[in-house]
């Protein structure tokens, strides 16, 4: 068991150095909360300028839906000859928010385990923001090459991909495409996990060594046959 | 006065000028002066110079100048005279940004083409005929408090005493009513302090109902009138069950006005043919136009509408045509009606902001005549009438009723008010306005003597109505005066002999004798009469509809609204129903195949929600054409009698791809 969750702490460990364990729990408690509150909010905007919508349009990309001017854009887009955007990661926007809500417990449970186990619980909210993107980008580029043939303007728009993030251009439209709050709120959670992590290691690491030291020690007579069984 | 304020304003223009020279200067420099799609640049004295304009005009042209995107601070809503419309006008660039079609139809908005646009004109049918045309003359902004509100607009129809309601959320005709018991009306349309009933005076007598009599029956059976419509808020409708109307004298009732603050409760109608003159130029009698300028004095009607409408409640009301009338005896009996004597042939009566004063012009005498409420109500209950009139109309007497008079000039017609204690009266004969000062609680507000004349401004030419901003209501703005005049002559390049008319803006911002013309504005469209401008922030319009499938008449979403998808045609016998819907660029359905003598029920929905993404459905030789604005659903119904090839199409210009809009409806020849 203690190989799972790493060593348990003894209330005169954790009066002599509250501080130094306090930190990791601090840092994966806020993160885990971070990608709660991300939930709630849009992790991806794309907007889009033309003379003729002086305040622009705009597409926001929340875990589980789209939202803005998603109808006015796909009505643009059918001259082109992409597909709604409502039918874009369905599988993705139905599983996120259970998916977000799992990682983010994973890393309230790493403020329990006190061995490098608690890196492996991390892991998923630590790449979250890089999975989004990934996804992200598939997506775009699945949308942006795969284009009616019959489409009124088929024949004046080469299939393309629009950039994930940063600047570009379809027909008369400048597009820009931005981090959201969500996003932006995800990779803090993965910079606090990392950081995390960092004081995690400062602050368990020598327990489990004494630990593997004692344990070494005890059992010393038994290490033969031990390393055996492993073998 | 006028000279030192030319002194200050020469000197602002200056500045001005200098300024604009100098941002020129600064923008030739930094794009180097080269670049020709570059704006600006250009030097303004140069301008002034080569235009030969004088100070006068570059202040004029400075306070009016709107750039684009910029957003005028009043609007207008002006009578569309003959076109049976209204224009909508901005201020102070004297910009027309919309002629809602109201009583005719307007191919542009599909009014009158679909059947719900169809079923509101034919409301205004008069005698079963279709009246393809009106004589608009006055709109009222709905009021609270005697404010507008900027909800509702209602407008009159002198012709036919019509009124129709339109709607400022989407700026369209809800609903038109023709009068039942008279066929003209003048003194209309103007709302009470509360908008609880729109006044439509009526003009010239006729038997209510205008059933036949004899000339020689006029003072027995013709009538005059005067009708409150009850308006509904909650629907947004006239309310026919709830309105009525008084029967009066047979002498011409002209412009009426609220009574509002203290005067709440009471109205007043003027009245010209006292005289109740026959005419018959022909037989030798005196025309009209002399018969009925013999008197010296018309009647000013005063009547306690409140107390009208209790009668009604209580059951007083004869009918007429279906038709809540009070008879002239129940209204004497109650005292309802009274008289005082105003100059002859008078136009306007107009009441002061607080409601304490009303101001009659005699179109035929110099003055203006002020009445006092006070003084009236005191009269009336010290029944200090000189008599009564052959209706039994008691008559209060002229100098217990009277304030002041005040000789302004020749022709003086209607009366607006601003913030600063002045009145402004139009004079026609002198083709001027007349600015001039209250007395009473207004006496502080300016520094001029109280009841004087301050100003008199020429305007070109002839002038009828005014309108100052929000001017007939319980606190005006001041700032802006308009005087709406019937002749140009001279004002604009000659266009043939029906010249357009003149709306001329005017800055009445400063006290004293400073009024200055600023713009001409020429309407080439019908000879408005009255209009009423107002604080263009208190408009809560929609630039879309709310919610796709709109149905605008209803203000809720139609029935027959169909989403992407959901587009079919379904037969039914002879009938064919088409569920149609509009976005860019594509109906659809694009083919309808039907059989000559079919008759056709076709729904099209623009799904549309972008602003200004508005299709039309043009159905050529069936005589159709839809506007179809974002999000609006609309039924238009017609019975196939002819066949052929008819390619429907999208008569707005949408996008990219608008000509390719469109779709074959083909009527196969009955075999």
């Amino acid at each position: 068991m203690e190989r799972l969750v790493g060593p348990r702490l003894s209330s005169e460990e954790l009066r002599r150095r509250k501080a130094e364990f306090v930190l990791p729990t601090l840092c994966f408690l806020v993160a885990a909360l971070l990608l709660v509150i991300s939930i709630l909010t849009p992790y991806w905007r794309l907007e889009l300028q033309a003379p003729q919508y002086p305040k622009g349009l705009e597409v926001k990309a929340y875990l589980n839906h789209l939202d803005g001017d998603v109808k006015e854009i796909d009505g643009l887009n059918h001259y082109i000859g992409m597909r709604p955007l409502g039918e874009a990661a369905q599988l993705e926007q139905s599983l996120s928010i259970i998916a977000v809500i799992a990682i983010a417990l994973l890393v309230l449970g790493a403020i329990v385990i006190h061995n490098r186990n608690a890196a492996l619980l991390a892991l998923p909210a630590l790449l979250f923001p890089v999975v989004f993107l990934a996804d992200m980008y598939y997506w775009l580029h699945n949308f942006g090459t795969n284009l009616d043939p019959r489409a009124p303007l088929s024949s004046s728009i080469e299939p393309f991909v629009p950039p994930i993030l940063g600047k570009g251009v379809v027909g008369q439209f400048a597009t820009v495409a931005l981090p959201d709050a969500g996003l932006i709120l995800a990779t803090l959670a993965s910079l606090l996990i990392l950081v995390g992590l960092y004081f995690h290691r400062q602050a368990y690491k020598p327990l489990v060594e004494r630990r593997r030291r004692q344990r070494g020690s005890e059992s010393a007579p038994e290490a033969g046959r031990e390393n055996g069984s492993v073998a | 006065m006028r000279d030192s304020k030319n002194g200050s304003r020469s000197t602002l223009i200056v500045t001005l000028v200098a300024l604009i020279a100098l941002a020129g200067w600064v923008v030739a420099c930094k794009t180097g002066g080269s670049s020709s799609d570059v704006m600006g640049g250009g030097d303004a004295n140069s301008v002034i110079q080569e235009r030969g304009l004088t100070p006068d005009d570059v202040y004029a042209a400075v306070k009016t100048y709107m750039p684009t995107g910029k957003h005028d601070e009043y609007l207008i809503m002006s009578s569309g005279g003959h076109s049976g419309q209204m224009m909508v006008i901005g201020v102070p660039s004297m910009r027309l940004l919309k002629v809602v079609g109201v009583f005719t139809p307007e191919p542009w908005q599909g009014w009158g083409y679909s059947n719900e646009t169809r079923e509101v004109l034919a409301a205004g049918r008069v005698e079963g005929r279709d009246i393809t045309w009106a004589d608009t003359h006055h709109p009222a902004l709905s009021e609270s408090d005697a404010e507008y509100d900027g909800d509702w607009v209602f407008i009159n129809d002198k012709a036919h005493a019509r009124m129709a309601v339109i709607d400022l959320r989407d700026f369209e005709t809800k609903q038109i009513v023709k009068n039942p018991i008279a066929l003209s009306d003048h003194g209309g349309a103007m709302v009470t302090p509360n908008t609880e009933y729109i006044i439509e005076g009526g003009q010239y007598a006729a038997p209510l109902g205008w059933s036949y009599a004899s000339m020689e029956a006029y003072e027995s059976d013709y009538r005059g009138m005067v009708t409150l419509w009850a308006f509904d808020r909650a629907t947004g409708r006239i309310d026919p069950e709830r309105s009525f109307a008084l029967e009066l004298p047979p002498y011409w009732q002209d412009l009426c006005d609220a009574g509002k603050g203290v005067s709440e409760g009471w109205a007043f109608c003027n009245s010209f043919n006292t005289e109740m003159a026959l005419g018959g130029i022909e037989s030798g009698n005196p025309p009209f136009e002399a018969g009925a300028s013999q008197r010296d004095m018309d009647y000013l009607h005063i009547f306690d509408w409140k107390k009208a409408a209790e009668l009604v409640a209580d059951g007083r009301a004869s009918q007429i045509n279906g038709f809540d009338v009070l008879t002239l005896d129940v209204l004497t009996e109650e005292g309802v009606l009274y008289f005082v004597p105003e100059p002859k042939s008078p136009h306007g009566v107009d009441v002061s902001p607080g409601g304490e004063y009303f101001v009659v012009s005699g179109k035929l005498d110099p003055h203006v005549t002020v009445y006092s409420h006070e003084k009236i109500q005191q009269a009336i209950a010290e029944e200090n009438f000189s008599g009564t009139d052959q209706y039994g109309v008691p008559i209060i007497d002229f100098d217990a009723a009277v304030e002041t008079q005040i000789e302004l000039g020749l022709g003086p017609l209607h009366t607006q008010f601003d913030d600063q204690g002045y009145a402004y009266t139009s004079l026609f004969l002198d083709t001027a306005v007349a600015r001039w000062t209250l007395g009473g609680p207004y006496e502080s507000l300016n520094p001029d003597a109280p009841w004087t004349l301050v100003q008199k401004l020429g305007v070109h030419y002839n002038v009828g109505h005014i309108l100052a901003a929000e001017g007939d209501t319980a606190s005006p703005d001041g700032n802006w005066l308009v005087a709406l005049n019937k002749w140009a002559v001279d004002r604009f390049q000659n266009v043939g002999p029906l010249h357009p008319q003149n709306f001329q803006l005017i800055d009445i911002g400063e006290a004293g004798q400073t009024m200055q013309l600023l713009y001409d504005m020429p309407i080439g469209l019908g000879e408005p009469h009255y209009a009423q401008m107002i604080k263009a922030d208190k408009i809560d319009s929609w630039d879309v509809y709310p919610e796709i499938g709109w149905d605008p008449i209803a203000q809720a979403v139609d029935e027959n609204a169909v989403q992407a998808g959901e587009e079919r045609i379904e037969r039914n016998g002879k009938n064919v129903e088409i569920w149609m819907t509009a976005v860019r660029s594509h109906f659809t359905p694009e083919r309808i195949e039907i059989q000559q003598g079919d008759k056709v029920v076709w729904h099209v929905t623009n799904i549309e929600s972008a602003k200004d993404a508005t299709h039309g459905l043009a159905i050529p030789a069936y005589n159709i054409n839809l506007s179809l604005e974002p999000g609006e659903s609309t039924t238009v119904e017609f019975e196939a009698t002819t066949s052929g090839v008819y390619s429907y199409y999208c008569s707005e210009f949408c996008s990219a791809l608008h000509l390719e809009m469109l779709g074959y409806l083909l009527v196969e020849p009955e075999s």
